[in-house]
């Protein structure tokens, strides 16, 4: 599984879609810090995931912490309700950044 | 009890869809409201992946055996797995304030789950999880709830 990558602005985005489980989460995580480690400021586009467990969490928690090392910006971006779901549950819905819609991100 | 499904698979990580799929057709045939469904799956998903990351340690030939089973109201889940037995005082979710990855599967079904226990597997083989959910009851995951549990 290879996630499509796109720009807007400043930042890249990685569009994360469908059922984002252990998988296909290393994949995930792979591109996430690929993008990082060339320095660039990243959007996870989450609107198009219909389930994602505490694997594909992992690789967005490793990203948010890899980029402030990096002292990048890292934000999610229209969350849908089943990943919101997860992420509430685990607490990381008010530690990320998350931007309804890329419209929202400057 | 009344046993409504066993599934075997192993334990790979693209059986996991299948699995997920699975209790999705099992739990809306018993009525489960969408919300304990989205809980009920996300509970078995993480604890198979449970198994195959920390019992059989990602080999890939490992057999899981999931049960459903009714008991009066609640539906009832079997998982057992022919690792070596785990010690049951290294289950546990991590803090969640320490922010870091990994560690979030167990917290996330106990959040949802009405009962868990780790159980000695039949013949003291391997590992049994069973986990209970009462269809109807007030445990749910929908995001207005969070709060409350």
């Amino acid at each position: 599984m290879k996630y499509p990558v796109s720009q807007h602005g400043r930042f890249s985005v990685i569009s994360l879609t469908g059922e984002v489980d252990l998988s296909c989460s290393p994949q995930a995580r792979e591109q996430i810090l690929k993008c990082l480690k060339q320095g660039k400021n990243l959007l996870i586009d989450l609107s198009q995931v219909a389930y994602i467990d505490s694997s594909g969490v992992a690789s967005l928690v490793e990203g948010f912490q890899t980029a402030r090392k990096q002292k990048l910006d890292f934000a999610l971006v229209g969350v849908s309700k089943a990943a919101m779901q997860v992420l509430s549950l685990a607490r990381l819905d008010t530690v990320f950044t998350i931007y309804d819609s890329l419209d929202d991100c400057e | 009890m009344q046993r409504l499904q066993r599934i075997h698979f192993l334990s790979r990580a693209d059986q996991l869809q299948p699995v997920r799929d699975a209790v999705r057709n099992l739990a809306r045939q018993q009525g489960c409201s969408d919300d304990n469904l989205d809980c009920m799956v996300m509970a078995i998903n993480e604890a198979c992946m449970n198994v195959i990351q920390h019992a059989y340690h990602q080999v890939d030939d490992g057999e899981i055996i999931l049960e459903f089973w009714q008991d009066s109201g609640d539906l009832v889940i079997r998982i057992y797995d022919f690792a070596e037995p785990v010690d049951r005082n290294s289950i546990r979710s991590r803090d969640l304030d320490d922010i870091r990855p990994g560690g979030l599967g167990v917290h996330l079904i106990h959040k949802v789950m009405d009962q868990i226990d780790y159980l000695d597997g039949p013949d003291g083989i391997g590992n049994l999880l069973e986990m209970r959910k009462t269809l109807g009851g007030q445990k749910q995951c929908r995001l207005k709830n969070n709060q409350e549990q």
